[in-house]
């Protein structure tokens, strides 16, 4: 989750200003007239017509296309490599490889890792070795695979429950450690045991997932002169700078990078790819704009994952459901660099229940498999499928429903953190609540058991299930800055940093604009995501951007709002107090008859714009700002195919004020189909005995949820809490809490329909058919 | 009545193998063409290599285009024509995100290539369009926030649009299996079968399609 240096994932590897504190302070609000209703998108329009232009729709004059040619092998030393046939054919215009000229630049992973930009080790398959630019991607594509490469074979490691074995292939000279375990610690663990009325200990795996957002990773690199422009489908504009600034040292005014739309990215472009400096290379070396998107294959090997993580959890609880000792061993991989492999697996054991004594070790090991990236809510969902699948064994062994075991031990405060610092809320009471409530929880669990025991539908099981989640991060903070220009009609043009990555964050800081001046959304534009124009802003991901940038939003619109009720108190001869903005006019509140138009303002003509520049302020001195969440399903389970069809979901979640209420629950609803995704579906499949290849790598073979995958109903239910303490628009994070619990409940249910417990994912047909008739051999 | 029913029926078969085969370059294809279809002589061999000259009619617009035979339809739509409504998400026919009509049923376009295309009435999402107005399908979209990233959206709009031509009142099991050759990674199906629903309203109302 965080690096050496604290900083949370989201920012690694990238500098990060402080920005001034905000000059106001305001009260939180009460009544909201725009913001939380249920509002379509303010860039609807675009992406729906199909005007909204993606990096990958980027088209150049004179443009040339780029394809990387990649190793083959899971382990392999790139001997030689003889472009000569490929830079003859038809429309080639450039071949780079290691030695060429300029090419031969480092690239860094976590830890301050290094290799080359292409390495002659290929540690993983999928390794960049060599480029080529052409005419059309077909030339590209051509010429790429044209260029003889000799490889060195090496043996290879797939399996990272292996890789610590004696006699295992090394990955790095240095052994297949990839730093020092964590271990975390608080009490005394024996004696939490020993404490315990049941212990229980049970193993489990989650697979490693992929990310595969449908926009393809890439970009378009474009020269003028020592300049360089890049249009790039990213989540970070100047994350991305940062990166090529310091691979190319060149400096960072000289490097403009675009991102205005993305199709999708869930933490796998949280920064620049190897492919983002190689594009800029070709179009150096031809003088013509470049565009580079990756195949789909491609994006299966080496632009990130999910990393598979292996748990042994042991847990001790007293009959009365008071937890006394959670203990966690993981063993991760982030594949063949340092890249997190295990981080942020054990937050929810140390800090989702109360429990006075909590140990748990993380152990990253190396592999020959592509480097892992962050991906929507980095180690939560996994430790999650533990934590949540024990609370549920638990409750059982003691006798007691699942729901009031964990409303038994709600925090109040963060255990795991230095000094126990306070949550500003913690909702998950009522998520656990509410969520109940809606689903009708006991109601529901009795009707199934009975249906069950009954045998009424023949050799159909069903089965309830809930799990519940918490966000380690998700409270935003600075850095951002964001810039506010009214126009004389009272438009507004917003300007900042952050990507709208689909959460709708372009809608939601229109709609903090709007809640402040009272203009309608259509009459603001909105200029984002560019590192030449628009304001700092950190990579949108960790669920904090809205929590960080629209408090940035209500900073800028107060500081229009302060200049402009100023101009308008002498017109008016009013107190500036007194004054309040409904579109463009200016109205005196103790008396509404007096008002006048922005335009008509003795002084606003002579400056034509008002512009307030508005900072994010700190969060609350020790206090911790974290979203909760809670959700129920109910299953069907066929114990003849082993088929499990999910029959329909209640998600609660606290992610503070709901800003927008369509989005929010599009994003819930998009949060579950991830999590079915990991309970059900998703499963990289590495060939472990023969070539160390991925074996699964497209949508065919790989498969992520479809619109009949869906559970035949879904219902979001925020529970409100607008949290007055953790910024000035009391949002907190959504988008990866609402992921966390989701494959957790469904393993539940499946265990409450069938009474086999589901250690590892996927629970697929095949893998449960297995389990059912084992159960039935061992009666 | 009787000759539109007949081109009505050879649309929905979309290509047949033995149209595919003659569009095909002849040296990839040859010997199992020779044996498949000895009696029927090929329409036209193109060269793998060398540049065609085609026209196709795209949202009503002739287009005259000059291609690779194994350029796709997909290729040509972005990169010659500049209609980037069309995505481009895997090139191997698993997402859908290049979803365009073709004489009114939902293709692929990285799967089929722009000589087969030519001929037939391609439909983009630009072509959905009234003027500059959203059609039923993508305002049905807007309203029921039926998207996140908008990139999977366009190939899911034309799902929606190829199934209500020929099924304007679809059951909740037909929408959900009329978008289910469309991916999308965000996860926004719930409101995607939510916006089906909608535009058979608006198309009822406006009129439309």
């Amino acid at each position: 989750m965080t690096d050496e240096r604290g900083r949370p994932y989201y920012v690694q590897n990238i500098p990060v200003p402080e920005t001034p504190r905000p000059r106001q302070n305001p009260a939180a609000w009460k009544k909201t007239d725009v913001v939380g209703k249920r509002l379509p998108r303010v860039d609807a329009y675009e992406r729906l017509s199909g005007s909204a232009v993606y990096p990958s729709d980027t088209s150049l004059p004179d443009m040339l296309y780029g394809a990387i040619l990649r190793c083959p092998h899971a382990n392999a030393k790139v001997l030689s490599v003889d472009a000569r046939d490929a830079e003859r054919m038809p429309g080639v215009r450039a071949v780079i490889m290691q030695n060429t000229p300029g090419a031969n630049v480092e690239w860094s992973y976590g830890r301050g890792y290094k290799t080359k930009l292409f390495d002659p080790h290929c540690r993983h398959e999928g390794e960049e070795v060599a480029a080529v630019a052409a005419e059309t991607p077909y030339q590209a594509w051509d010429a790429a695979k044209a260029i003889k490469v000799k490889y060195e074979t090496l043996p290879f490691l797939s399996d990272e429950q292996e890789a610590l074995e004696p006699g295992a292939p090394a990955v790095h000279e240095s052994g297949n450690r990839s730093g020092d375990v964590q271990v975390y610690q608080r009490g005394n663990i024996e004696r939490g045991f020993a404490d315990a009325d049941v212990v229980l200990e049970q193993n489990y795996r989650t697979e490693s997932e992929l990310h595969t957002p449908m926009e393809l990773h890439g970009c378009v690199a474009k020269w003028d002169g020592n300049r360089l422009t890049v249009w790039e489908s990213t989540q970070g504009v100047y994350a991305v700078q940062a990166r090529i600034a310091e691979v190319l040292s060149l400096p960072m005014a000289n490097v403009r990078v675009i991102g205005h739309y993305m199709g999708g990215g869930f933490g796998s472009k949280l920064q620049a790819g190897k492919y983002t400096i190689i594009a800029a290379l070709l179009a150096k070396m031809t003088a013509r704009p470049v565009k580079l998107f990756l195949t789909r294959e491609e994006t299966y090997l080496c632009v990130g994952n999910r990393p598979p993580t292996n748990m042994k959890l042991k847990a001790g609880v007293k009959k009365d459901g008071t937890l006394t000792a959670l203990e966690l061993t993981v063993l991760g991989s982030g594949g063949a660099y340092p890249a997190g492999g295990a981080s942020g697996v054990d937050w929810v054991v140390r800090d989702l229940y109360t429990c006075p004594n909590v140990r748990t070790s993380l152990t990253d090991v190396y592999t020959n498999a592509g480097p892992a990236r962050a991906c929507r809510a980095p180690g939560h969902p996994q430790g999650a499928w533990a934590l949540e699948q024990m609370m549920d064994a638990l409750a059982e062994s003691i006798h007691m429903d699942p729901v009031e075991l964990r409303l038994k031990n709600i925090p109040t405060y963060s255990q795991a953190r230095e000094g126990n610092p306070p949550y500003t809320t913690t909702g998950l009471r009522e998520c656990l609540e509410e969520g109940a409530k809606v689903f009708g929880w006991e109601e529901s669990r009795k009707r199934t058991a009975d249906a069950n025991v009954a045998d009424r539908l023949g050799h159909i099981r069903r089965g309830v299930g809930m799990a519940s989640a918490m966000w380690a991060a998700g409270g935003g903070g600075p850095p951002s800055t964001v810039i506010v220009k009214l126009f004389s009609d009272g438009s507004v043009n917003l300007n900042m940093g952050a990507s709208d990555i689909g959460t709708g964050t372009k809608t939601v800081m229109a709609m903090v604009v709007s809640e402040e001046l009272g203009v309608p959304l259509d009459k603001i534009q909105i200029e984002h995501a560019d590192t030449g124009t628009t304001q700092f802003a950190t990579p949108s991901g960790g669920s904090k951007t809205v929590p960080t940038e629209s408090p940035a939003v209500r900073a800028a619109v107060l500081e229009v709002k302060k200049q402009l009720f100023e101009l308008a108190s002498k017109d008016l001869k009013a107190d500036a107090t007194d004054l309040d903005v409904k579109g463009d006019e200016v109205i005196m509140k103790s008396d509404p008859s007096k008002k006048i138009k922005i335009g008509n303002l003795s002084d606003f003509r002579r400056r034509g714009v008002i512009l307030g520049v508005g900072y994010r302020g700190p969060n609350p001195d020790k206090k911790v700002v974290n979203p909760f969440a809670a959700q129920f399903c109910e299953v069907e389970v066929n114990t003849r195919t082993g088929e499990v069809k999910l029959l329909r979901f209640v998600a609660t979640n606290d992610s503070g004020r709901v800003m927008n209420r369509l989005t929010y629950d599009n994003q819930v609803f998009g949060g579950i189909t991830w999590g079915i995704g990991l309970a059900m579906t998703e499963a990289r499949l590495l060939d472990k005995t023969q070539t160390g290849k991925m074996v699964n790598r497209n949508w065919h073979d790989y498969k992520i949820p479809t619109a009949l995958d869906m559970p035949m109903k879904i219902e979001s239910h925020p529970v409100d809490l607008d949290d007055t303490e953790a910024n000035t628009t009391g949002a907190k994070g959504l988008g990866e809490p609402v992921t966390i619990p989701t494959a957790a409940a469904i393993a539940n249910a499946v265990y409450n329909a069938i009474k086999i417990r589901i250690t590892s994912t996927p629970i697929n047909p095949m893998t449960l058919s297995r389990l059912i008739s084992r159960s039935r051999k061992e009666g | 009545m009787g000759k539109k029913k007949d081109e009505r029926d050879r649309s929905r078969q979309g290509v047949t193998r033995r149209g595919f085969l003659q569009l095909m370059g002849a040296s990839a294809v040859a010997s199992t063409a020779a044996r498949g279809t000895a009696a029927e002589t090929p329409a036209e061999v193109l060269e793998p290599a060398e540049m065609t000259r085609i026209a196709l009619r795209i949202n009503g617009r002739r287009h005259r285009v000059v291609v690779e035979p194994r350029w796709s339809l997909l290729f040509v739509l972005r990169e010659k024509l500049g209609l980037t409504g069309t995505k481009v998400g895997c090139e191997r026919g698993e997402c859908g995100a290049c979803t365009v009509l073709v004489d009114g049923q939902p293709r692929y376009a990285c799967l089929t290539l722009a000589v087969e295309a030519e001929g037939k009435e391609i439909t983009t999402l630009e072509g959905l369009m009234k003027g500059e107005e959203l059609g039923p399908v993508q305002q049905a979209f807007l309203e029921h926030d039926a998207f996140q990233c908008g990139y999977c959206t366009p190939g899911q709009i034309m799902a929606v649009e190829g199934l209500l031509r020929h099924n304007p009142d679809p059951s909740a099991d037909e929408i959900r299996k009329g978008v289910s050759g469309n991916l999308c990674r965000c996860g926004t199906y719930e409101h995607i079968f939510k916006a089906a629903r909608r535009a058979v309203e608006l198309r009822n109302t406006k009129g439309g399609a």
